[in-house]
């Protein structure tokens, strides 16, 4: 029982920065941009997350920090792909292969030093005062509950966050009439160019949403998920979570199974390795890359699914015409 | 005040050939200043770069060694993103030409003879390109997407050849090292002037492949193919070429010279195989071919002003105490800026008055 608690609570823990990540990537999608510089933004929010906490001692502010160095990096992309209409691809790649160098230059100071982990979510609240114990108690309580309980209430904040955003762009992108404008955007600039949309503007934001969500993840794994700064940490995590997109043919919800599917998969690995099976560690190591590749195999296989899904502007530059 | 852009009518001469230097220029004014923020003389910082590496022979004959995979790997992702395919494996099938090539000296080393060589560099392209054939064969069956795919394979690669030089592969003599055993005499790839430094074939045999290449596409009915498929892939159909069969050219191509890459830099500079056998070459190589403005003459010069990033990176560091790192921020950097320079070949970039202020004024 204890065992199947501690796994379940490892895949979520796993599955989260994944999840992150992919909700980012697919609002971003939603509007129209291909951002393939999740890796470099993760990467990038990783590192300064961590140092950021490292130097006040706050992990929270390591959070914000975190953010912030997702969102400046994807200005960053934002303003060649949007503004000057250089190719997404490209421009994607060259983002990644820029945050993996500056990441590791920033991150030299920081090899090594011991990290600040970021609370659970009923230990923060318990820092409140007044009404913070209490809250805290009843989560505690809550924790109690076989199997489950600690899963859904033992959890840091930023798992309830990534619930929440799986929710909440599910209710945007479905729901709402800026939900509808940001799929109108991505599924064909030139109409809603000519329907007064503010294309690129629009665009701007997916791009910011989706470079918040890449520094958030970052954080997570260096405040989270292991509390230490080691150079590539992202280690290929911000292309899974490229891949998850297309395995959930963006839509939100089916990101939700996707992560954990992979989480679980990160997870399973670890454990077989820790096990001694037999099998060797590198094998269990390509397994999260492999089930990657098999899934988007299987995925784009079903050729009617993702044509009827993908957004239909999805990586082509808008330049609009005055 | 903002700018906006307004297409060209015809892309521009002028900054085609312009935009690589005006990114190179760019770059080192961002370097400067990345320097003086880490507290370190520019001046200095440059000179270790870009001039020191270049003022002694031995340093040559390094910068041709580091620039040979580079050349190697983005002649042949040229002919990728020229014909539209997104091979960002590069990285997986250099070590897998590496692994294929290295089968003879490590697992027969008692068969040594002339005809060694040569089969293990025809064993690394064909790692290679089978290697680079995964991702062109799920896209072109199944409709996959080739970055990711194409990618995630760098990851197994570099797993396999972990285990392998860790586990079957692992030298008996070597004191539980993770290194195989030294190739013999007969499997090494010779030095072109040995008196004078250490600069392998390899350099010798990317100035061929850049040829090759630049004759390729610019002389040749296939050339033309690849880039009316790149461009255009509807006008390649009524013209009658095949867009699948040539995914598998770009991908062979490219992932045979990665691999033959992979091969020269184990057979040439290393001399076994180890559990790391690459700096991130064919990552690097995407920043070339860009570089190069997937021109495989340009990818040569590219190659070696690349490959002087690696060196002066050792060289700030020795000399320094600067981080090696920082060569790879440059490199991010400028593949940057050429993307954003590259912009002004087909758009001019006019300022204007907002609208709506103009018409308060």
């Amino acid at each position: 029982m204890l065992i199947a608690e501690s796994i379940l609570l490892t895949i979520a823990t796993a599955a989260t920065p994944l999840l992150l990540a992919a909700i980012g990537e697919l609002v971003v999608e939603r509007s129209g941009v291909l951002n393939l510089g999740v890796e470099g933004m993760m990467v990038m929010g990783a590192v300064c997350g961590f140092g950021a906490a490292a130097m006040t001692g706050s992990p929270w502010i390591g959070m914000m920090a975190a953010i912030l160095a997702g969102v400046l990096f994807s200005l960053l992309f934002g303003f060649l792909t949007l503004t000057i209409a250089t190719n997404q691809v490209a421009t994607g790649l060259s983002l990644t292969l820029l945050g993996l160098g500056l990441s590791s230059m920033i991150g030299e100071a920081f090899v090594g030093s011991p990290g600040v982990k970021l609370p659970t979510l009923a230990n923060g609240i318990a820092e409140i005062p007044l009404v913070g114990q209490p809250v805290a108690g009843l989560f505690n309580w809550l924790a109690g509950i076989p199997l489950i309980g600690r899963v859904l209430f033992e959890q840091d904040p930023i798992f309830y966050i990534s619930i929440a955003l799986v929710i909440g762009v599910t209710c945007f992108l479905f729901h709402t009439r800026a939900g509808l404008v940001l799929r109108s955007v991505g599924d064909n600039h030139a109409s809603a160019h000519a329907l007064g949309t503010n294309v690129i503007g629009i665009r701007y934001l997916a791009v910011m949403f989706g470079g918040a969500c890449a520094g958030l993840a970052g954080g997570h794994l260096s405040l989270v998920y292991t509390p230490q700064w080691v150079e590539n940490m992202s280690a290929g995590r911000g292309w899974i979570a490229l891949a998850l997109v297309v395995f959930a043919s963006w839509r939100p919800l089916r990101l939700l199974a996707g992560a954990y599917l992979f989480g679980a998969v990160s997870i399973g690995q670890l454990h077989a390795q820790a096990l001694g099976l037999g099998i060797p560690s590198q094998l269990l190591s390509s397994l999260p890359y492999l089930a990657t590749v098999l899934v988007l195999v299987l995925i784009s296989r079903n050729r009617r699914l993702t044509m009827m899904n993908t957004p239909a502007s999805l990586g082509q530059p808008f330049v609009p015409d005055r | 005040m903002r700018f906006e852009l307004v297409k060209r009518p015809q892309h521009s001469k002028l900054f085609s050939a312009l935009s690589p230097f005006i990114a190179l220029v760019l770059t080192v004014i961002c370097g400067a200043l990345i320097f003086a923020a880490l507290g370190k003389s520019p001046v200095d910082g440059l000179y270790y770069y870009f001039v020191e590496p270049l003022l002694e022979v031995w340093s040559l004959h390094e910068l041709a060694i580091k620039a040979a995979p580079l050349i190697l790997i983005a002649v042949g992702l040229s002919v990728c993103f020229l014909s539209n395919n997104w091979n960002i494996g590069a990285e997986g099938q250099f070590v897998a030409g590496a692994i294929a090539g290295s089968i003879l000296p490590v697992m027969f080393p008692d068969f040594q003879n002339a005809f060694v060589l040569p089969l293990m560099l025809l064993m690394g392209i064909a790692g290679g390109a089978a290697y680079g054939a995964i991702p062109a064969l799920l896209k072109t069956r199944f409709g996959t997407n080739e970055i990711l795919t194409s990618l995630m394979l760098v990851y197994v690669a570099q797993n396999f050849l972990d285990w392998l030089t860790r586990g079957p592969w692992r030298d008996p003599a070597g004191n539980n090292f993770p290194l195989t055993r030294r190739f013999h005499a007969d499997a090494v790839l010779p030095e072109l002037f040995p008196s004078s430094g250490s600069a392998h074939w390899g350099i010798v045999f990317a100035l061929v492949a850049a040829v090759a290449a630049w004759f390729m596409i610019s002389r040749t009915i296939k050339g033309f193919e690849v880039r009316v498929l790149g461009e255009s892939p509807r006008a390649g159909r009524f013209a009658g070429f095949s867009a699948k069969r040539m995914v598998f050219f770009a991908f062979l191509l490219s992932g045979g010279l990665a691999g033959l890459a992979g091969i020269s830099e184990v057979a040439g500079a290393i001399g076994y195989l180890q559990p790391v056998i690459s700096p991130g070459y064919g990552f690097t190589a995407i920043i070339v071919a860009f570089l190069g403005r997937l021109n495989p003459l340009g990818i040569v010069a590219a190659g070696l002003v690349l490959g002087l990033t690696y060196l002066g990176g050792e060289a700030a560091q020795i000399s320094m105490g600067l981080s090696d790192k920082v060569a790879r921020v440059f490199q991010g950097m400028l593949l940057f800026f050429v993307l954003g320079c590259d912009t002004l070949i087909h758009y001019r970039i006019r300022l204007v008055r907002d609208a709506l202020t103009a018409k308060r004024s």
